[in-house]
């Protein structure tokens, strides 16, 4: 839905906080993730009333019993296709999906990408946090090679997905990155996901403290976050480490570390980041190294690529009005009498 | 020459080929015209699984039963009186069911040494001349060499033109019943307007079969059946798959929502889409989905918002459905399931006919899930029963499953359709008020119904979902006491649609007696028919026919007890038959055929007559 982004808040993040008791575990990522939506959710200028917020199954789908919105915490993986049941029909709300890398990727991973093509204006949360926390420590389909849980007590031998990628390949038109541990950049993530007219898919690293702790320290962390955290902007060059030294170069296709200061190179010769570059956008969804690889690249954070596509929702009415235009409104007597009557006297 | 006229009350007809060969077109046609000359009639397509199996072959032969009368009809019958053959396969595949003394009119050139060889008759006879054959009617016509004959001028290829055989063979038939072809005219003329090659060639090959009766000295007969005596009124022909598409449709109408249809292509309830996905002028909108349970979902989430939502299926497909049934129910949103049964388990008989749902139906899903279910019992009724399904799903707040199948919903029969100002109207009330100081998703009514809120709703923000609920709020609760309460309220708002259904009655014999013969769903025309030849022989037994299933009308079980016997015919091991002798205890005794094909009348006939002798 078209949201002005500025408007003075209609309500406040209080009259978002249900009468419900927070279950996540302390220390949970999700407890951040909560607070930046229900800052920003006031701020988008449309009547609280107007908001769904609904959820699969996992520990990340409680989420809609947290928001004093319409909510619905729905099965494992079929949050995407219940909420475009619903924008199909209801092209007045502002519908969030919240899932999770095994709601979403796993058992919900069909609906998820044919989510991405029709492009229905709905956004979605994945709070990735590589591993299965309400069925209490399994790997997910997010978890990295090798990972020792209590399903894989010899490390997991599956290749993990990168779901950036996959919403690429599924032609997505608003793909981004954040994480819980940075509330400004998640509040800019969330504002641009909501003004974005189409499916606008959020990646956010989420911390599971009780099983996965500090997965996704090396990007969260201020210690190692400059050197490994590549955070993108449009129209900006690429560059990271401790004091932007480090910048991204392509040479053809293949990407390339340089250091900026070294002789010949200026931070103006660097990649610059241009969110409706299909190509580029799918040359930096493959930034996914394990951080502990030898020469890897920084991961990204921000949009990788936005585009501007008819949503699935208005093309369904038009052709419905276009209908009714040509052929006039639907009369029953004539659907009920058909092609060829007789009478019986 | 004048031929004579012989009058006949009813006539069975199979029109049986090759599946490129056009005869569920060809039996269409004879169909839409005997509607229309006022025959009152009942089809039976009998199609392969494959879309082109291997020509020539017994696998890949498709057949259209059609059977018109001037006396009422109930079935497309049992042994037909004529036999269309267009080649070996065909006749082989469908002799068995030819009455003795039966017309075959056969295609010589479907019964050369290829087709004889791919039909496995040994050494290659023909059975055209080996004179076994005997005992039938036999009318051989090369009916590609006439047709080639006809269009010899055409400029049309020798595929084209072989692909008109059919019409051959329809003019033929409709010169010997004596029927109009300008139904079949305006019909190609619809067609083929924007290809007059293939128009004119089609027309042109009508006329020749037709003349070719008209003038060939080897037929002497031709045959009348006159319109049937049906209650006044008008009539249209309709498929079962149709009509249920038509219902829901007027169903919205009548409900004041729009329709929304989440679905996933399946045999054989695919025609159901087709048709909604025409009637985007009544703001019907189809959401063709990715998968079965995406069908579903989406369907939730229209109801979510307040669409009357549908979603349509067959059997495997429903099992695909289950978990998501289970969340509807729990969500208390209104919203149709429709099955159409073919054969099973897995992917079993997909073009083929079964009763076997109905215990999925009623019991398949985890935990005490219980929803209504009603099935329709011929083609037309699917309309009422579509119809009824929504009715009931929106004014209980419920989810609803209607069962049909595949022997229905390709099948077709006259329907003396309704005008709109006799639909009844479905009382919808969105809710806009708080119930309580604050807004209780889950306070009842006097109907158990919980309040439908759209989001949108100004101060009514509430959250359902999947996990058991409290009490009126909704909210989540693990409290033992409440998941009892809840288990047994859900169970108590299904029961409670019997208030609102009519009470069983029965559709034909004594009230009270011998024998009672109970059916569900598409077996009712078989049932019918053999109660009706059973007390012609003086046998009493009465006929009664359920259309709710979940819950049972409140007079069901007196009615079963007026009986020394109750005899239960399904096309499945005995589902119904559990389900009663379950609830009302009675030994009820099962008649079960489970191949793919209904009942025939004579079949249960004839367990009427053992078990009242």
């Amino acid at each position: 839905m078209d949201t002005a982004t500025t408007s003075a808040p209609l309500f406040t993040a209080k009259e978002l906080v249900t009468d419900q008791e927070v279950r996540w575990c302390p220390g949970c990522g999700d407890y951040s993730i909560l607070k930046q939506v229900q800052t920003v959710v006031p701020e988008l200028g449309i009547p609280r009333e107007k908001f769904v917020f609904i959820s699969g199954i996992g520990c990340s789908s409680r989420f809609p019993y947290y928001m004093e919105t319409y909510g619905m915490h729905s099965i494992h993986g079929r949050a995407t296709a219940i909420a475009s049941g619903l924008r199909a029909t209801r092209k007045d709300l502002s519908i969030w999906i919240v899932t999770g890398d095994g709601d979403s990727m796993s058992i919900g991973g069909n609906h998820f990408i044919h989510l991405m093509r029709r492009n229905l204006d709905v956004n979605v949360l994945l709070f990735n946090n590589q591993i299965y926390g309400l069925t209490k420590g399994q790997y997910s389909p997010t978890s990295e090679e090798g990972k020792v849980t209590k399903s894989t007590p010899y490390g997991s031998i599956d290749h993990p997905f990168n779901p950036i990628a996959l919403a690429m390949g599924a032609d997505g038109t608003f793909i981004a990155r954040s994480m819980d541990r940075d509330p400004v950049h998640l509040k800019d993530m969330l504002r641009k996901s909501a003004a974005h007219k189409g499916t606008s898919f959020l990646e956010i690293y989420q911390n599971c403290n009780v099983f996965n702790d500090g997965a996704f320290e090396v990007f969260t962390e201020k210690s190692t976050k400059k050197q490994e955290a590549l955070f993108v902007e449009n129209g900006k060059p690429l560059l990271f480490g401790q004091n932007n030294e480090l910048g991204i170069k392509l040479d053809g296709f293949k990407p390339v570390i340089v250091n900026v200061n070294d002789n010949g190179n200026s931070a103006n010769d660097m990649w610059v980041h241009d969110t409706s570059d299909r190509v580029k956008a799918a040359i930096l969804s493959r930034f996914f190294d394990n951080p502990s690889k030898e020469g890897h690249f920084p991961r990204p954070f921000g949009i990788f690529y936005e585009e501007d596509r008819p949503c699935y929702e208005d093309v369904m009415n038009d052709q419905v009005e276009q209908v009714i235009a040509t052929k006039g409104k639907g009369n029953l007597d004539k659907l009920l009498r058909g092609g060829e009557v007789w009478d019986i006297r | 020459m004048e031929k004579p006229n012989e009058v006949l009350e009813q006539v069975i007809i199979k029109f049986a080929g090759d599946s490129g060969d056009g005869m569920q077109l060809t039996g269409t046609q004879f169909t839409n015209t005997a509607a229309l000359f006022g025959n009152d009639l009942s089809t039976f397509p009998d199609f392969p699984a494959e879309i082109r199996a291997p020509q020539g072959t017994l696998a890949g032969v498709s057949g259209y039963q059609l059977h018109f009368g001037s006396v009422n009809i109930y079935t497309p019958g049992d042994k037909c009186d004529v036999l269309v053959a267009m080649n070996a396969a065909a006749l082989k595949a469908n002799l068995k069911n030819l009455k003795e003394g039966g017309i075959i009119i056969a295609n010589s050139d479907g019964f050369d040494p290829k087709n004889l060889r791919l039909a496995n008759y040994a050494d290659g006879k023909s059975p055209l001349e080996d004179g076994s054959l005997e005992k039938f009617n036999l009318i051989t016509i090369d009916v590609t060499k006439m047709t080639r004959a006809a269009l010899v001028d055409s400029g049309l290829g020798t595929k084209e033109i072989d692909r008109a055989k059919n019409m051959f063979v329809l003019g033929f038939l409709y010169w010997m019943y004596n029927r109009s072809l300008d139904n079949s005219i305006k019909f190609l003329e619809d067609k083929f307007g924007k290809k007059p090659a293939i128009l004119d060639a089609n027309l042109k090959v009508l006329r020749a079969g037709y003349n070719y009766g008209d003038t060939t000295e080897t037929f002497r007969t031709r045959y009348q059946v006159q319109p049937a005596k049906m209650a006044a009124g008008s009539y249209r022909n309709i498929m079962g798959n149709q009509a249920t598409a038509i219902g829901l449709v007027a169903a919205s109408h009548q409900a004041g929502l729009p329709l929304f249809c989440g679905t996933y292509p399946i045999t054989p309830a695919s025609d159901i889409l087709h048709e909604l996905s025409k009637h985007k002028s009544f703001g019907v909108k189809t959401f063709q989905a990715e998968d079965e349970i995406a069908g579903i979902c989406t369907a939730i989430g229209a109801s979510f918002g307040g669409s009357l939502a549908v979603t349509t299926s067959s059997g495997p497909g429903i099992a695909l459905k289950g978990e998501a049934m289970g969340l509807a129910i729990m969500l208390e949103l209104p919203l149709v399931i429709i099955n159409v049964q073919r054969g099973g388990p897995s992917t079993g008989l997909p073009t083929k006919t079964e009763q076997s749902d109905l215990l999925q139906a009623l019991y398949g899903r985890n935990g005490e899930a219980p929803m209504p279910v009603i099935a329709a019992y011929t083609p037309a009724n699917c309309f009422d029963t579509a119809f009824e399904a929504c009715r009931i799903a929106l004014e209980y707040m419920t989810p609803v499953m209607m069962l049909s199948d595949g022997y229905i919903a390709n099948g077709a029969e006259p329907w003396q359709y309704p005008t709109a100002d006799k639909l009844k109207k479905i009382d919808v009330k969105f809710t806009t008020e708080k119930n309580g100081e604050k807004f209780l998703p889950y306070k009842r009514d006097e109907k158990l119904s919980r309040p439908w809120a759209l989001p949108g709703t100004k101060e009514l923000e509430h959250r359902i979902g999947g996990l058991e609920k409290q009490h009126e709020t909704g909210n989540i609760s693990y409290d033992s006491e409440n998941h009892q309460f809840m288990v047994r309220m859900r169970d108590a708002k299904v029961e409670k649609v019997a208030d609102s259904i009519p009470l069983q009655t029965l559709d034909s014999g004594p009230e009270k007696g011998k024998l009672l013969v109970v059916g569900w769903g598409s077996t009712y025309g078989a049932i019918k028919t053999a109660c009706k030849l059973a007390r012609n022989e003086g046998y009493d037994a009465a006929h009664a026919h359920i259309t709710y299933l979940k819950p049972f009308p409140k007079n069901l079980g007196e009615l079963l007890f007026n009986y020394d016997k109750v005899l239960v015919p399904e096309m499945n091991t005995g589902q119904l038959l559990k389900v009663l002798r379950d609830k009302y205890m009675i030994p009820a005794i099962g008649l079960n055929k489970i191949m793919g094909v209904p009942f025939s009348a004579g079949e249960i006939k004839d367990k009427i007559i053992e078990l009242c002798k």
